[in-house]
């Protein structure tokens, strides 16, 4: 046989693989390696897998995802910082047909928006929330936020975070487990924790995000909620790739991949 | 012998250089390029181009999703 050339492989009917169509030709902002570029990736994969582009309203936060809307060819609204639930919850309810979905930092989600999360997860509304937990406030130059860990340095924990003094006298609190939290409430149907720093992670977090999707499409009632532990270089003060391997190493011990609720179910661990 | 061949295409103006592709290639298949794009990052080529299998590990993990694989039986 003679020898294969890359003009014979490099063929139209040869593709296997390019980013959706369902995303823009505008540039991603994010930083070189960001986590975000990847997620918006797959949920833009997952929605035109299922056909629902029409169909589908993103509701974009206010964090460093706070121009999603310019990334993705459906309909978005943007809501006040943390208040993207509760924008969900109204649209869902005028247009029960559409579905719905947040995507939000921890920021966003896990401090100024926790009461607007509580409360729809424990009302129980019928939408998808995607929660990109990199454990620090990204946009405004990585302040701690109530995902960061303990010990970790930040610009507002330069010592590293530390819960409390040595007397048990309170001072930056604990890590906040809010998914764990969230599956605690009655609302929640599905709770998942997934990653994107490889390749088999990246296809477990899309299966789990489209089931995410196919939940609400099917008008299963309750909150589908899906974390994914990502990175934020940048204000690590990392490259991408130690970024990646840090992320390993020290977020998921605190929280770890897998499912935690499914069917209104808790999963023992 | 590998029963596929595969190949990438690196859209390298939009490539920002941050090497996880690389790490996420089974097979040392990609290295970042000596020179710069617009923007001045370095970006990402098949150096070994002849070790791609096409298994689109690089593709589904870059952020930016400026790869595209094809992959060829033999
Ligand atoms: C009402 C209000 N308070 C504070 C801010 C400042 N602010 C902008 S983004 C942000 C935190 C973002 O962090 P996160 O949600 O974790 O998203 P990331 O940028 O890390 O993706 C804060 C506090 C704001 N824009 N509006
Ligand atoms: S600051 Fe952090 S979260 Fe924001 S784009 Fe850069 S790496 Fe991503
Ligand atoms: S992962 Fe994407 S953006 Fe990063 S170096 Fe590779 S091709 Fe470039």
């Amino acid at each position: 046989m003679s020898e294969i050339t890359l003009q014979d492989i490099i063929q139209p009917e040869n593709l296997v693989y390019e980013k959706s169509k369902l995303l823009t030709d505008k540039r991603f902002h994010y930083c070189p390696g960001c986590g975000h570029g990847t997620v918006h990736r797959i949920i833009a994969e997952v929605i035109e897998e299922l056909g629902i582009d029409e169909e589908t309203i993103g509701i974009a936060p206010v964090g460093c995802a706070v121009m999603a809307y310019d990334y993705f060819d459906v309909d978005f609204q943007e809501a006040a910082h943390g208040r993207a639930p509760a924008l969900a919850t109204g649209i869902k309810r005028v247009w029960p047909n559409k579905v719905v979905f947040t995507y939000q930092g921890d920021g966003d989600l896990a401090a100024i928006g926790t009461a607007e999360t509580i409360h729809a997860c424990n009302r129980g509304e019928n939408i998808t929330m995607i929660f990109v937990n990199n454990g620090i406030y990204g946009m405004t130059g990585g302040q701690m936020a109530p995902t960061t860990l303990e010990g970790m340095k930040t610009a507002t924990t330069p010592y590293g975070r530390k819960p409390q003094w040595e007397d048990g006298t309170p001072n930056n609190g604990f890590p906040l487990q809010i998914t764990k939290l969230v599956a605690q409430l009655p609302g929640t149907r599905f709770v998942t924790r997934q990653a994107v720093y490889d390749a088999a992670k990246v296809r477990n977090c899309k299966k789990a995000i489209k089931k995410a999707f196919q939940n609400q499409m099917e008008n299963k009632n309750g909150v589908n909620f899906v974390e994914i532990v990502s990175n934020c270089n940048s204000n690590w003060k990392m490259s991408a790739v130690d970024a990646n391997k840090w992320l390993q190493e020290n977020m998921l011990p605190v929280y770890p991949l897998g499912d935690i609720k499914d069917n209104f179910e808790l999963i023992n661990k | 012998m590998a029963k596929f061949r595969g190949a990438i295409v690196v859209d390298t103006d939009r490539c920002k250089g941050c090497g996880v592709c690389i790490t996420a290639c089974p097979l040392g298949v990609i290295e970042l390029a000596k020179e710069v794009n617009s923007k001045g990052y370095n970006y990402s080529f098949m150096a070994n181009p002849e070790k791609c299998i096409g298994c689109a590990s690089c593709a589904v993990t870059c952020p930016d999703g400026v790869i595209k694989v094809y992959k060829k039986a033999l």
